[in-house]
């Protein structure tokens, strides 16, 4: 770390890198505490979502200014998360509910019309 | 001064983290399903990517953004083969 931080930095950076650590600790003991796996599939997003576009942005604001200069690593591994997390997700809850529909467990969702299953 | 807040608001969240970590794998151990137990390893995923990326700023190099990257990169491809076999029972058809 540097020596002369400016005080403002250091308290953005700190509230934004805190706030995101709560969401993202909020969102996996969602996973935990939630009774079956549809309603635990959406617990974690919290993390991907909101904690880690804090945390993102609070690397990319201290890097910009202490490097005096423009840098954006960061917005590349937001972008990629935040594009690639709901196709991982859709489709761990498709082979899901093709298991239960399968096993005819109870509490499946109801098939819909033009539903291919 | 302000090098001490951000010091320990890192140490925070990296002990934050650290917890969220030692949630989703107390959820992969006790699973009940497949599902559930690929579901905590996407998330862990994700969590060790913060985790690197706070740890980048605690040490003020770069380096930890192309590992970051490449754990986003992986993650992604690993969740997804995982889930095509619980669907298919094998990864390529």
């Amino acid at each position: 770390m540097i020596a002369d931080l400016p005080l403002w930095l250091s308290i953005l950076v700190s509230v934004l890198v805190v706030g995101g650590a709560l969401l993202t600790m909020a969102g996996c003991f969602g996973m935990v505490r939630l009774q079956n796996f549809y309603l635990r599939i959406h617990a974690p997003t919290m993390g991907t979502s909101m904690g880690g576009g804090l945390i993102l942005l609070a690397s990319a604001i201290y890097f910009t200014i202490t490097r005096d200069r423009l840098i954006v690593h960061e917005m590349i591994i937001f972008l990629f998360v935040t594009v690639t997390t709901p196709v991982t997700l859709m489709l761990l809850a498709r082979a899901t509910l093709f298991r239960d529909r399968i096993e005819g467990n109870d509490g499946v969702p109801k098939r819909i019309n033009g539903d291919q299953q | 001064m302000s090098v001490a807040i951000l010091h320990w608001s890192l140490l925070a969240a990296q002990f934050l983290l650290g917890i969220a970590m030692l949630a989703t794998l107390y959820r992969m151990v006790i699973g009940p399903r497949a599902q559930d137990r690929i579901l905590a390893l996407d998330a862990l995923y994700v969590v060790a990517l913060l985790l690197l990326i706070t740890l980048g700023i605690r040490t003020n190099s770069q380096v930890y953004f192309e590992l970051a990257m490449l754990i986003g990169l992986l993650g992604f491809v690993g969740t997804v083969a995982l889930a095509k076999f619980l669907m298919r029972g094998e990864v390529i058809e």
